[in-house]
């Protein structure tokens, strides 16, 4: 199979790279461009800890082909940051101690600001169920509800 | 001499500082197993038996080997035979040489330039096999007729007569159980099942072996501990432990099914044989099918009771299966069962078989769920057949310090009877129920370890402190340890940075399991402070020209001890290590040993469901957790393992298994149909931490992380037993088995 | 002598006795003791054993000292998670 060529942005930084047809997102993010924080636990879907935003959108980077991203802007957990400066929601999760391992932790930020840019106020229930998609075995989502709600409240303070 | 701490007021211990590796993990830096990378590295990927039982006749790699790409193909020949039993059980689940025993166990495996190669490669290669029947259930392995999955793995505990696939009998308890049942008044039996479930950490296995042709090797990998791994990798690999050197990388999750080796010495073998790095990296689907699982369990429990409500006689039959290998986990469970009662009578009597399952690995206070599960599900009974209150009936029975335990020793100080009053007075206990809906609570045990522990301290002249230990960190050992550290040394907390050392920078540390690092790596920490603490205040005595037994370490500082030592201004841990060259060079402390005097845990869980009775589905409404942690030196950090380990035992008891088809080959490998706890599917978890210091340590710290998973199977079942009024007697209780018990109720009346 | 308390399946190798005299000062010498006197727990005791000295489980210190009126406690080899 020949190679793809394609151009893209990763955090606002434009990309280019080569792909198998057949190869993920993920792959592409991690053995190509050296962003290993969005990880595979499952590579079917079903755990998350891969999520990114693609155009915006909230997906499984497993999911998704390296070949459909030409010319898309692609969001991972390495962009969150800011010229050094933790984000809201990951300073709250340091200080609720909404982590033990951190191996869903990329997944869950990437995808808990998508749901704050989209409605800065959800209840635990709206927050709950958005985050269904995103599996953590260590902490039973209390710790990550409450430090994403406290993260969305400093946000809407701001 | 201990200082038990009961008095001590702390500064540092308690309090919730941000962990060290905060910033690592929010910002997607930390390097997790499959995270690291080397130049030139191979692609390592396993072939496995699609069989549940089958013979090896023979394998054919030539076909692969020719593949253009393709660097290495082993097999069990590329092994080194053992002839003690436990290494070649791990060598044997690792790669198969004669059977594969399980749906997904090893037989080959290959190295190759690229996945897509890999994978092409492991479709040449040619195994031929001879199936051979099979057994998945433990009660069906133990009859007489049971295909017989390894012969001649009896222990001398087992009688004779009994199938090959019983392993192992064990019996704990005392007293006279017919007299016990003759005083009772109600007497309830009751036989329940668990199933397997995994431990289900999110990041699967994986690791980078770089090996020379002269025998030396490094080995970069996700495990709970890295000394373990040297020691099994070098036994498999014929390797002298100084020559392997391990490296543990940031663990995405461990719960203990990374306390042993799968695709370590493989990925070594491979790197031998092509000359350069190999990485294997498991898909979920292996992890699955190839990596421990809990034992699947059968327990029958017999329990009589007064009026009253004093247990008067405990029996318990466990049979446990912990897959294709010998398994002594029912003998903890024989031990915790009735561990949390003060019983004249108690006898347990337990059974491991083989089965054509994966080789089990620990999860979380290994074989005390399942039993525990039991017997508290039969006390809940009683007490409902006899119109008790349940927390009142476990006050009435509980053990305390005295007690004579079910297991042999008698407790020192322990917490339950604080732990089930705590929940007694909590506002939950009391709270009104909704109609339809059910209440529940368990009591849980765990023994908690301690073991071979180094620390390593090293007081650096910019007034900072190194501390270096070798367990990895799985809940934020790294911020407990600094936060010991900083507690004995008298210095902030953020002037402390711990790290976890390969295998050839410190000396030997067991795994990161049992409960037993922030009390035994805390502990030893502890006394490495003390050590350079010594030799600090050696150097200020020097400085001073005074008798080093004159120097005391008061808030960090050396200080002359009393009047008659002479009159010299405190001098900081910072003022002596700024001048330690000149007063006789780096100060370091030191603290190598084996820590026992753990301190058992006890906790109470407590929680409220609603069963729908048309689809059996259930959903928690209400969830608190009450344990004792000795002294909580992280709260939050306690609360964590609290919260995650009620989480995994509410999966266990709802929903989580491993389906086997008649075929014996796994259908639910993958995290959709395995289907561990979501977000959307529970409650907050409330926590009470109740602090009932340990005797056995300076702060009185003692293990928290596996108790929280042993009550939640219980609660959950009394619970929905008490919702639906039909005693629930086999886990997990997934919609299906809700409903089909429900209906089945509904017919008789 | 220190009196042992043994579990239950052991019984089969002390001629049925839950509870055994050995001399010994330490836990080492209470294994050495153990082994000389019912061979039949040797198997175990290779593959490993745990001491609850009054109500402390040690897993394998062998240098625990041991009194007379120390309350000993055998138990199987301990493994967690």
């Amino acid at each position: 199979m020949k190679s793809i060529h394609i151009s893209t942005k990763v955090n606002g930084d434009a990309m280019e790279f080569v792909c198998a047809p057949d190869e993920s997102l993920l792959d592409v993010l991690r053995n190509r461009l050296g962003l290993t924080g969005a990880k595979e636990g499952c590579g079917t879907g079903d755990c998350g800890a891969c999520s990114v935003t693609l155009n915006g959108r909230l997906v499984c980077a497993c999911l998704v082909l390296g070949a459909e991203v030409d010319g898309a802007e692609i969001g991972t957990v390495e962009g969150i940051a800011t010229d050094g400066v933790l984000h809201p929601l990951q300073q709250a999760f340091i200080d609720h101690a909404a982590l033990q391992c951190g191996i869903c932790t990329p997944g869950i930020l990437v995808a808990a600001k998508s749901l704050l840019d989209r409605n800065p106020d959800p209840t635990d229930t709206e927050l709950r169920y958005w985050l269904a998609g995103n599996l953590c075995r260590c902490t039973g989502y209390d710790k990550i509800i409450a430090a994403v709600q406290d993260a969305a409240q400093k946000m809407r303070a701001a | 001499m201990m200082d038990t701490g009961h008095k001590r007021i702390f500064k540092v211990v308690g309090t919730r500082p941000p962990r060290p590796d905060g910033i690592d993990k929010v910002t997607g830096r930390a390097q997790y197993g499959a995270d690291v990378s080397a130049p030139g590295m191979l692609t390592g990927r396993i072939l496995r038996s699609p069989h549940a039982h089958a013979e090896i006749v023979s394998i054919d790699t030539s076909a692969a080997e020719a593949l253009p790409g393709v660097k290495a193909v082993v097999t069990s020949k590329d092994f080194v035979f053992q002839d003690d039993d436990f290494f070649r059980d791990v060598q044997e689940n690792c790669m198969a040489t004669a059977k594969a025993l399980y749906d997904g166990h090893a037989v080959a495996a290959v190295a190759a330039v690229s996945p897509e190669v890999a994978k092409a490669a492991l479709k040449l290669i040619k195994v031929t096999y001879k199936q051979l029947p099979h057994v998945t259930d433990v009660d069906l392995a133990m009859r007489p007729d049971a295909p017989v999955v390894q012969d001649g793995r009896s222990l001398e505990t087992v009688p004779a007569g009994m199938s090959a696939n019983v392993t192992h009998h064990s019996e704990f308890g005392h007293g006279d159980l017919a007299s016990g049942f003759a005083k009772a008044d109600v007497i309830v039996e009751r036989s329940f099942t668990t199933a397997a479930t995994h431990q289900g950490y999110i990041e699967p296995h994986a690791c980078l072996a770089a090996m020379n042709a002269d025998g030396r090797a490094d080995l970069w990998c996700c495990t709970q501990g890295q000394y373990n791994v040297r020691t099994l990798c070098a036994a498999l690999l014929g390797l002298e432990a100084s020559q392997l050197r391990v490296t543990a990388s940031e663990i995405g999750g461990g719960f203990g099914g990374k306390t042993t080796v799968f695709i370590e010495p493989v990925a070594l073998a491979l790197s031998r044989k092509s000359g350069k790095p190999v990485k294997i990296v498991m898909t979920r689907d292996e992890v699955f099918k190839a990596t421990g699982p809990t034992v699947t369990s059968s327990i029958d429990v017999k329990i009589g009771m007064t009026r009253d409500g004093r247990i008067t006689a405990g029996e318990a039959h466990l049979r446990y299966s912990g897959g294709a290998f010998p398994s002594g986990t029912v003998d903890m469970g024989g031990q915790a069962a009735f561990a949390a009662y003060d019983l004249a009578a108690v006898r347990t009597f337990g059974w491991n078989a083989l089965t054509n399952r994966p080789k089990e690995a620990a999860y979380r206070a290994p074989g005390a769920p399942q039993a525990i599960y039991a017997v508290e599900s039969v006390i809940d009974e009683l007490c409902q057949n006899l119109n008790l209150d349940p927390l009142d009936t476990r006050l009435k029975n509980a053990a305390k310090k005295g007690t004579l335990s079910s297991y042999g020793p008698t407790f020192d100080d322990i917490g339950l009877i604080a732990t089930l009053e705590a929940a007694k007075k909590h506002p939950h206990y009391t709270a009104p129920l909704a109609a339809g809906v059910g209440r529940g609570l368990s009591a849980g045990f765990w023994f908690n370890f301690g073991g071979n522990t180094c620390v390593t301290m090293n007081i650096n002249t910019d007034g900072t402190v190194s501390v270096t230990e070798g367990n990895p960190d799985i809940g934020g050992s790294r911020a407990s340890i600094s936060m010991m550290a900083a507690e004995e040394l008298g210095v902030p907390y953020d002037k402390i940075r711990t790290i976890i050392a390969d295998t050839a920078s410190l000396g030997h540390n067991d795994v990161t399991d049992g409960s037993r690092v922030t009390f035994a790596v805390g502990l030893a920490t502890i006394k490495a402070a003390q050590d350079a603490i010594a030799k600090m205040c050696a150097r200020a005595a020097k400085l001073w020209g005074i008798d080093a037994e004159a120097v005391e370490w008061v808030d960090g500082a050396a200080v002359p001890a009393g009047p008659n030592a002479g009159k010299f201004p405190p001098m900081s841990l910072a003022e002596i290590a700024a001048v330690s060259f000149q007063t006789g060079g780096p100060i370091a402390g030191h603290h190598e040993f084996h820590a026992d005097g753990a301190g058992v845990s006890f906790g109470v869980h407590l929680c409220d469901v609603a069963v729908d009775r048309e689809t059996g589905a259930t959903k928690v409404l209400r969830y608190t957790v009450f344990q004792d942690a000795g002294r909580a030196v992280h709260p939050a950090y306690v609360e964590g393992q609290m919260q995650g380990g009620a989480v995994q035992g509410i999966g266990w008891a709802l929903n989580e298994e491993y389906i086997y088809g008649a075929d014996g080959r796994l259908q639910n490998a993958g995290f959709l149909d395995y289907r561990v706890p979501v977000a959307s599917d529970l409650p907050p978890i409330d926590t009470v931490i109740l602090e009932i210091p340990n005797p056995g340590h300076p702060y009185g710290v003692r293990g928290v992380g596996e108790t929280p998973i042993v009550p939640p199977l219980a609660a959950l079942s009394n619970a929905v037993s008490r919702a639906v009024g039909v005693r629930m007697q086999s886990l997990p209780m997934s919609p299906p088995r809700i409903l089909a018990a429900v209906m089945a109720h509904d017919a008789k009346v | 002598m220190v009196a042992v308390t043994l579990w239950g399946s052991l019984r089969v190798f002390t001629n049925g006795r839950a509870s055994v005299e050995i001399e010994a000062r330490n836990f080492k010498e209470l294994l050495d003791g153990l082994v000389a006197a019912y061979p039949g727990l040797r198997p175990q005791i290779e593959r490993g054993v745990s001491m609850a000295l009054n109500g402390r489980i040690y897993k394998e210190a062998w240098f625990t000292e041991i009194r007379p009126d120390s309350e000993v406690v055998l138990m199987p080899y301990m493994q967690g998670g």
